[in-house]
C-alpha cells in the first residue's frame, strides 16, 4: 500500500527525521494562506499523488511570490498528472503540500528495501542524490553504498555512522545523519513498511540534514496489526476497478486488453493471461477468485471484470483443488442470468466435481461455450472475441 | 522413497480443529497419509478426526514422534507456528498460509539459523499448496487424484499451475515421484535450488519439471545449480510473460522489480543452463513426454 509524501513525512518526523515545515492545501486560497503561515520568500508547491517523478510532469513548482503559488496550485488541482509510474491515464491531484523552500548544499539518496536474496532489510545510499536509484546504478554504480541489517538485533548505530562516513559527509554532520538513518529504519520496521525512500535527503546551507521527499510503501499482509496505517489509504489514487474487486476480497489487476479473465490461483491466472496473448488476444485483467469460491464469489468476480468497459469476452479457467467445479458452474449461471450477460463466454473446468459442473452448464440452456483444456479455452475465447462487432471494427 | 514425504512419514497437523485444517487433514488421512495427531492450543487432551489433539508441538512430538508438521494456522499467527515446530525438533514444516507479513518471514528465517544445519528444520512454503508423493502420502491441500505415481519430480511456486502440469503429464502417461510447492511469497523456506538438490539425489526421480514465475532471484539461482551440478534433465515453464513491470500479480512475490526477474529473462537464463523450456502452459504434457522418452 502506497501513501502520499506528506503522510510519509509526518510518520518519519515522528521517528526524529527532520522535514521542511509545510502544510496541506485543497485550494489555491489555502495554498496561499500556507505561505503566509510559513512566511519566508519562496515556497514549493507539490502535487500529492502516488507516484515518483512528479517534477517532470509539472507536479512540483518552486514559487517566489504568492501569485506564483496561486497559479501553480490552480494549475495542479483537479489535473491528472502522467508520469512513467502512473500509467497513461495519470493520477488525479486533489491535494497539495506547500513547503518552505530549502537551501540545498548537497543531495543524497537514501533507501531501505527488503532484499529477497538476503532475506533482510538492506540500506542503499548514494552521495549522488536527486536522480532515481535506477539512474544512479547505471551512471554512478560505484557511488552506491549498501548495508545489511541483522533482524535479530535490528540496525545498529555504527552501521548508520558507517553509511554517513561513506557518503563523505562533514564530520560535524555524522551524528545528525546517523540519527536520520536510524529513524528511517525504525519507522520501516515498526510499521511493517517494505520500502522507504528518501530522495533526496539534503544537507542545507545551514548544515542541517532534511528529508526533502519521502516515499513509503507498506506490506499489505501486515496491515492487520497497523490500523493507523490503513487509515492513510487513499482510494482516489487507485485503479477503481482494483479497488472494487479488492474490497470484495478478490485479487484483481487491471490491464489494457478486451478479454476478461476469472481464474483460480495466481500462477494459473498468470499462465492464462500468457495463453490468451499467445492465442492472439489481449487480456483485460488478472483475477484470482481464490480457493473455496462460492457461487456468490464467482458472481462478484464477474461484476469486477465487467466494471471494465473494454471487456468484450470473458474466459473462466478453473482447476479445482479446494474449489468445486459445481459451485463455480452455479456461480457462472447465476452471473449470466443476473447480469444479463450478452458477450461471448468460455468456461474451462477441471479437477474436483468437474462432471457435475459441466452438466450444470450444459443443462442451463445458456449460451456458454465450454473447453476441457487451457489451450482450447484460450483459442475459443480469442476466436469468439474476434467474431464480436467491435473487434471487426478495430481490424478494418 | 521419492522426497520429503512417504507413506511412513509421521505427520502432525497444526490448526487441525479449524475448518480448513480439519477438512484437509481428513483428506490426507483418506489418501493414506500417516497423520498421527494435531495441535490446537487449549484443546489438548481432546480427540479430533479420531486423532489426539495436543496443546503444543513439543507435547505432540513427545507422544507421537511426529516428524513433519503441516500448518493450517492463519497468516497472522503462522510464523509463530513455524518457529514452534522448528523448536520442537520437527524435520519438515509445510506452511500453507497465504499472507504472512514479510517481516515475520525474515524473523522465521533468522530464527531457524539458531540450529546447526544438520538439525535445522526444512520449511516448505508459506503460501503453497503443499507436497505430495503420489500413491503414498501428501501434506497440503492439493487434489491427490490428478497425480499418477511415477518418476518425474515437480517443483513449483503456484498450486493450481502445478495441478495443470501434473494433470497434463498424467494424460500423457507420465507419473510423478514427488511434487513440491515452494509457494508464492517473496521470502520462503525452500528455494527451487534446495528442492532440485533433493531430486538430483533421489534414486526414484529421473527428471524434474520446474514451474516458476516472475519476480525474485530463485529461478536464476536454480539455473546456475542445474548447469553446474544436475545430471537429470529439467524442463521449466515460467508464468507471467504478459505481466506488466512493477505490478504484483496475485502472489506477494510475483513482481518484476529488478533485472533478471521478468519471465522472458528467466526463460533465457534457464535455456542457457540447458533446461528444456515448456513454451506454453498447455504443453507440459508433450514437452515432458519428449524429454523423458
Amino acid at each position: 500500500m502506497d501513501i502520499h509524501e506528506f503522510q510519509a513525512k509526518e510518520l518519519l518526523s515522528g521517528f526524529g527525521v527532520n522535514i521542511p515545515r509545510g502544510g496541506i492545501a485543497y485550494s489555491p486560497e489555502q495554498a496561499v494562506y500556507r505561505c503566509s503561515e510559513l512566511s519566508g520568500k519562496s515556497w514549493v508547491v507539490k502535487a500529492q499523488i502516488h507516484s515518483g517523478a512528479r517534477g517532470k510532469a509539472g507536479g512540483v513548482r518552486v514559487c517566489k511570490s504568492e501569485e506564483e503559488v496561486w497559479d501553480a496550485a490552480s494549475w495542479m488541482l483537479g489535473r491528472k498528472l502522467v508520469t512513467h509510474q502512473t500509467g497513461p491515464n495519470g493520477k488525479l491531484v486533489s491535494r497539495l503540500y506547500v513547503e518552505e523552500a530549502t537551501d540545498i548544499a548537497q543531495e543524497i539518496y537514501l533507501g531501505f528495501v527488503m532484499d529477497r536474496k538476503l532475506e533482510r532489510v538492506v540500506v542503499v545510499a548514494s552521495a549522488q542524490g536527486g536522480m532515481e536509484i535506477e539512474e544512479i546504478s547505471e551512471s554512478e554504480p560505484d557511488s552506491i553504498i549498501r548495508s545489511v541489517v541483522d533482524p535479530a538485533v535490528g540496525m545498529q548505530n555504527f552501521q548508520a555512522r558507517e553509511i554517513a562516513f561513506s557518503l563523505g559527509l562533514d564530520p560535524a554532520l555524522i551524528n545528525q545523519a546517523a540519527k536520520t538513518i536510524m529513524g528511517c529504519y525504525r519507522m520501516m520496521w515498526e510499521t511493517d513498511a517494505n520500502m522507504v525512500e528518501i530522495n533526496p535527503l539534503v544537507v542545507t546551507g545551514s548544515n542541517e540534514i532534511v528529508a526533502l521527499d519521502a516515499k513509503v510503501s507498506f506490506d499489505e499482509n501486515a496491515l492487520f496489526r497497523h490500523p493507523h496505517i490503513s487509515e492513510l489509504r487513499d482510494k482516489s489514487q487507485e485503479d477503481p476497478r482494483e479497488t472494487y474487486a479488492g474490497d470484495r476480497g478478490l485479487s484483481y489487476i487491471g490491464l489494457d486488453g478486451q478479454i476478461g479473465c476469472i481464474v483460480n490461483g495466481a500462477g494459473l491466472a498468470m499462465a492464462t493471461l500468457d495463453m490468451i496473448k499467445m492465442a492472439g488476444g489481449e487480456p483485460a485483467n488478472f483475477l484470482d477468485v481464490g480457493g473455496g469460491a462460492s457461487p456468490e464469489r464467482v458472481l462478484q468476480s464477474f461484476k469486477s471484470v465487467l466494471n471494465d468497459p473494454n471487456v468484450e469476452a470473458i474466459l473462466v479457467n478453473i482447476f479445482a483443488g479446494i474449489n468445486r467445479c459445481d459451485w463455480i458452474a452455479e456461480g457462472v449461471i447465476l452471473a449470466v442470468k443476473e447480469l444479463d450477460l450478452k458477450m461471448p463466454l468460455v468456461v474451462r473446468l477441471s479437477g474436483t466435481n468437474v462432471d457435475e459442473g459441466m452438466k450444470l452448464l450444459a443443462d442451463s440452456g445458456l449460451d456458454i461455450e465450454t473447453a476441457s483444456s487451457l489451450a482450447e479455452a484460450a483459442d475459443k475465447v480469442v476466436a469468439a472475441w474476434r467474431s464480436t462487432d467491435s473487434a471487426y471494427a478495430e481490424a478494418s | 522413497m521419492a522426497i520429503i514425504i512417504d507413506k511412513d512419514t509421521r505427520v502432525l497437523v497444526t490448526g487441525i480443529t479449524g475448518r480448513i485444517g480439519s477438512f484437509h487433514a481428513q483428506d490426507m488421512i483418506n489418501h493414506g497419509t500417516n497423520v498421527v495427531g494435531g495441535v490446537t492450543p487449549g484443546k489438548g487432551g481432546t480427540k479430533h478426526l479420531g486423532l489426539p489433539v495436543f496443546n503444543t508441538v513439543k507435547g505432540a512430538v513427545a507422544e507421537t514422534d511426529a516428524e513433519l508438521v503441516v500448518s493450517f494456522v492463519p497468516p497472522p499467527f503462522a510464523a509463530d507456528s513455524i518457529m514452534e515446530a522448528a523448536d520442537a525438533g520437527i524435520r519438515t514444516c509445510v506452511c500453507i498460509a497465504d499472507g504472512i507479513p514479510a517481516q515475520d518471514m525474515i524473523d522465521v528465517k533468522r530464527y531457524m539459523r539458531r540450529y546447526k544445519a544438520e538439525k535445522r528444520m526444512r520449511l516448505i512454503g508459506p503460501n503453497c499448496a503443499g507436497i505430495i508423493t503420489p500413491g503414498q502420502a501428501f501434506a497440503g491441500l492439493m487434489p491427490p487424484s490428478i497425480y499418477k505415481p511415477g518418476r518425474v519430480g515437480i517443483v513449483g511456486r503456484s498450486g493450481t499451475l502445478g495441478y495443470e502440469a501434473a494433470s497434463q503429464m498424467s494424460a500423457h502417461g507420465i507419473g510423478v515421484s514427488s511434487s513440491i510447492g515452494i509457494g508464492g511469497d517473496p521470502i520462503n523456506g525452500s528455494s527451487f535450488k534446495d528442492i532440485l538438490e533433493l531430486f538430483e539425489a533421489d534414486p526414484d526421480t529421473d527428471a524434474v519439471v520446474l514451474v516458476g514465475e516472475i519476480g525474485g532471484p530463485q529461478e536464476a539461482e536454480a539455473a546456475e545449480y542445474i548447469r553446474d551440478h544436475m545430471t537429470k534433465p529439467v524442463a521449466a515453464y515460467i508464468a507471467g510473460l504478459s505481466a506488466p513491470k512493477g505490478r504484483r500479480m496475485g502472489h506477494a512475490g510475483a513482481i518484476v522489480s529488478a533485472f533478471g526477474e521478468s519471465a522472458q529473462e528467466k526463460v533465457d537464463i534457464l535455456k542457457q543452463a540447458g533446461v528444456t523450456i515448456v513454451p506454453t502452459p498447455s504443453s507440459f504434457g508433450e514437452v515432458v513426454e519428449k524429454m523423458v522418452a
